[in-house]
């Protein structure tokens, strides 16, 4: 068995001397190293190692279970005896819940290998992410004279290695990578300064861009980001950029997750089974995604993950759930639990996307008459409870089918329910910048507030 | 300042770990084997715990245990870090090497001497009990009676969550200059959420409010404290059940006083940080002695304001926090300021080093940043605006430093018409541009208040607890984003 594994199952056997019925826990150690170069100068070099252990510990009470959890950096043995003390002295603080404890079934014997790290990038050193970012640099520079400065590019290279145990019968561990390079050039013109940026991150640096295509690219849009004006407020179609309408598919997220559901925080509660979206929307989740950014052979409670269809044809199918929104739901886990050392499980996304159409994104602009191109989303204005979005936004404007010039200081506003029923064209450009991604989407009508 | 006895920084790191000033000593020097300019060391030892009630009932608790170190060293403009949670003098020396490498020429470092700790002229947050000592019996028992009050106050309350987050952190801090310089830092902070519905349940609304600080505990159980908290939560969610979309399009836009002070913290205290301004990236470089707001208005950042939640002793590189003037009558004074870019911009820190912990780099950060009164009635202020919007609470903000765009959120707002205020409107953004938005000022009132302290700033990945504050004040012609004509 693993040192990992082996920990684990101490602080488990910890949990019970220490009075828990069931228990469960989590061991992640991250290392990683990081730098920042601006223009040729390194900015730092970062080199980090971090553990943490968490022990979720439940003790029985006569209408249900009573839970808490502790963590610790410290991973001593009496460090350990003494967070599962804690763990299970909080625990009888907390009230009986009837729903509340382990999954009863359903571990898979062999979780799959799902190519989340390259043993071969064990030996990328500082040296060849100083390098990769300086070449970003460099050909952002290159792109235009009126990138004169900027804010840096950054390079990391993070290994994360995760163990989890509980008494309910599963024991498992994962390692999973995260390379990453961004850039973030500034483009000027008079007094006027523009930042925008472009990045590439996966779980081998074998599937990141090259550092030259991300500099271009965020060169390329902080320059078309010179010029920029208000426009007179209006109400127009909107086309959000992959960058954009993944930020929107992260309302839909937040608003599916079986813990805003039973709480009656989510615009979308009591609406399973019906049609709350264009045809043209298809959302799926899929924790299983060979190499996928948000990947993982098990959840936070150890239980597979798995393929969920979230919305088909506009039509909402299902919530993601842990067990313990299930239970209360009155539904089954979909093996969404997110879980990280130091708190109890809730529900995370894995890889949440929106399935791509057939249409290119040049051809969504060209087949709008006068509208905005949202480039840039700011601001925290997404209410879930309501569904009432208006965010600060950039971009482009359109008139008859062509970009004529930047767009700032605007918001865009409207409700996520209606926006989601008005979405009219879906590009094919799905690209995946994060753990949600999105393609081009255009919605039909929106307030453009700017004049 | 320091805790009276044994719990002084160093004395607990020294005690705990086996850290003594000659060790510190021996590790700052080996950080300083090749050419630098400054290297340092941070310890941490951080215990957090947190309650959280839902459906009337604490479901689960939670504990957590952080200690950690990092190991700094500064090279011209370049910066080596390397941090670990294993605190020994074993590990601070490997971690030294590390942090080195970025530093390219041979040094000449001789023996450092670690100073005899420098107690803080200011003591701003002594509490004899720390928060995460408390019985967890009593926090839960205090959540239980908000559930219960916030459903007392009206039968159209739905859902109640509530939460009690408590944080006990020392920090200690050597440098290679001879700082030593430590800090108990306790952190308090209680959330009340509640969404109501209308009688048909179809219209559901939230309304939110929280306070907290650097104090002990005893302060949130008082019922004098926590009962307004709840009813204002429960007012706002109630109000909203009425509101109405909210206008879209320039108007002129009334802040009320305290935490609509967001709008300085986006609009202008990020563009005043000295990392952006050093290199030339924020819409207020090489502005300083230029009128960047109307006259009369002047806006602090102030670390020094006892058991604030943006307050220190000193901060996370050792310097002792103090009241800097950013903006003066309306011209650009100041700018804050960590060690780094303080040398290089050849000026003094400011006592705004900070950093969400042990594992990341310090920078520029806010503490508790504030415009102070003017002389203005704030029902006057109301009163002179013919068509406009009354933005009493906000939800947060964000700001795009190169641009100098700035938005945020307004979580109760109201229509003004004929200087009467009129229907609460929701989903209200404001929009604007940071280095215009205070030439725009066009009333301040006399009411300067501060946030009930529930502030926590987003940097470069980053969240540290900081305070806001604003007197009412008349904006004129501001972009707001909502849905109506």
């Amino acid at each position: 068995m693993s040192e990992r594994l082996s920990r684990v199952e101490q602080a488990l056997s910890a949990a019970r001397a220490a009075g828990a019925e069931a228990a469960d826990v989590v061991l992640t150690q991250s290392e990683g190293t990081s730098t920042r170069v601006r223009g040729d100068e390194i900015e730092f070099v970062t080199q980090a190692r971090e553990t943490t252990l968490g022990i979720r510990a439940f003790v029985a009470g006569r209408a249900g279970l009573r839970c808490a959890v502790a963590s610790t950096s410290d991973l001593a043995a009496e460090a350990v005896e003494r967070m599962a003390r804690e763990a299970v002295l909080l625990a009888r603080e907390t009230a009986e819940d009837p729903v509340a404890g382990l999954p009863d079934s359903g571990f898979e014997a062999a979780p799959p290998d799902l190519a989340l790290a390259d043993p071969a990038d064990r030996e990328v050193g500082v040296e060849t992410l100083i390098e990769s970012a300086r070449r970003a640099e460099r050909s952002a520079r290159e792109e235009d004279p009126r990138i004169t400065r900027s804010e840096g590019s950054e390079a990391s290279a993070r290994l994360r290695h995760v163990a989890y145990g509980s008494s309910a019968g599963f024991l498992g561990e994962y390692t999973a990578a995260s390379h990453q390079l961004a850039c973030m050039p500034i483009a000027s013109e008079g007094a006027a300064m523009q930042v925008d940026s472009w990045w590439t991150v996966a779980r081998t640096r074998a599937r990141l861009a090259s550092p030259e295509a991300v500099g271009r690219r965020a060169a390329q849009r902080a320059l078309r980001r010179l010029g920029a004006r208000r426009v007179a407020t209006c109400e127009v179609p909107v086309i959000f950029d992959p960058v954009t309408s993944a930020s929107l598919l992260r309302h839909v997220l937040a608003c599916v997750s079986g813990y805003a559901v039973y709480r009656e925080a989510s615009m979308l509660a009591g609406r399973l089974g019906e049609r709350i979206a264009s045809d043209l929307v298809h959302i799926v989740d899929d924790g299983r995604v060979p190499a996928g950014l948000g990947s993982r052979p098990f959840d936070g409670e150890g239980l597979p993950t798995r393929r969920n269809v979230v919305l088909d044809h506009g039509r909402l199918e299902r919530w993601l759930l842990d067990t313990y929104a299930a239970r209360k739901l009155g539904l089954a886990s979909t093996g969404s639990a997110a879980r990280s050392a130091g708190s109890a499980p809730g529900v995370s996304g894995t890889n949440f996307w929106l399935e791509p159409g057939t249409v290119a994104p040049e051809d969504i602009v060209s087949s709008t008459d006068r509208g905005l191109l949202v480039t840039s989303l700011f601001g925290h204005g997404f209410n879930a409870v309501t569904g009432d979005f208006s965010r600060g936004a950039a971009g482009l404007w359109i008139e008859a089918g062509r970009p004529v010039h930047a767009v700032e200081e605007v918001t865009v506003a409207g409700n996520l329910g209606t926006m989601l029923l008005a979405v009219d064209a879906v590009g094919r450009d799905l690209e995946w910048l994060g753990t949600v991604a999105a393609p081009t989407l255009r919605i039909a009508r929106m307030t453009v507030a700017g004049k | 300042m320091s805790p009276p006895g044994e719990s002084a920084p160093d004395v607990f790191f020294e005690r705990r770990f086996g850290v003594d000033a000659r060790g510190l000593g021996s590790v700052l020097s080996a950080a300083l084997e090749r050419h630098a300019d400054h290297a340092d060391l941070f310890f941490e030892y951080t215990t957090d715990d947190s309650v959280v009630l839902e459906e009337g009932i604490v479901k689960s608790g939670d504990r957590h245990l952080t200690q950690g170190v990092g190991v700094r060293v500064q090279a011209e403009a370049r910066q080596g870090y390397a941090h670990t949670d294993e605190i020994s003098l074993e590990s601070l020396r490997v971690a030294a090497g590390t942090a080195r490498a970025i530093s390219e020429r041979p040094g000449a470092a001789g023996a450092v001497t670690v100073r005899s700790p420098t107690r803080p002229a200011h003591d701003l947050y002594p509490v004899d009990r720390p928060p995460t000592e408390v019985p967890a019996a009593d926090k839960v028992a205090l959540l239980e009676a908000i559930d219960a009050h916030a459903r007392r106050l009206d039968p159209r309350v739905r859902q109640v969550m509530a939460s009690l987050v408590c944080q006990h952190r020392t920090v200690m801090v050597a440098g290679s200059d001879g700082t030593l310089a430590g800090d108990v830092r306790p952190l308090v902070r209680l959330n009340v959420q509640v969404i109501a519905a209308d009688p048909t349940g179809r219209r559901r609304e939230v309304g939110y409010q929280g306070m907290g600080g650097r104090y002990a505990l005893d302060r949130l159980f008082a019922p004098e404290a926590w009962q307004p908290l709840v009813a204002e939560a429960v007012r706002v969610a109630v109000l909203n059940l009425e509101a109405t979309a909210c206008p879209a399009g320039t108007m002129d836009v009334v802040l009320g006083p305290g935490w609509p002070g967001v709008l300085l913290h986006e609009a202008v205290g990020h563009g005043l940080e000295g990392d952006f301004n050093r290199k030339g990236t924020s819409a207020f470089s090489d502005r300083i002695g230029q009128r960047v707001a109307a006259s009369g208005v002047t806006v602090i950042d102030d670390g020094t304001l006892a058991e604030r939640r943006g307050s220190l002793n000193v901060d996370d590189e050792g310097t002792p926090t103090q009241r800097t003037v950013l903006i003066e009558d309306g011209i650009l004074r100041g700018y804050l300021q960590d060690r780094l870019n303080a040398r290089l911009m050849h000026t003094a820190p400011t006592g705004n080093g900070r950093r969400e912990s042990y594992a990341h780099l310090p920078l520029p950060r806010m503490t508790n940043t504030f415009m102070l009164a003017g002389s203005d009635d704030p029902s006057d202020i109301v009163r002179s605006v013919t068509r406009g919007l009354f933005a009493v609470s906000f939800s947060g903000g964000q700001v795009d430093i190169t641009s100098g765009k700035f938005v945020f959120s307004a979580n109760e707002a109201y229509r003004i018409e004929d200087g009467r205020i009129g229907a609460p409107v929701k989903g209200a953004t404001l929009i604007g541009n940071g280095p215009d938005v205070l030439l725009r000022v066009s009333r301040i009132g006399s009411d300067l208040a501060l946030d009930r302290g529930v502030g926590t700033c987003g940097k470069d990945g980053q969240s540290v607890p900081v305070g806001v504050g604003l007197p009412t004040l008349r904006v004129d012609g501001l972009t707001v984003g909502g849905t109506e004509g």
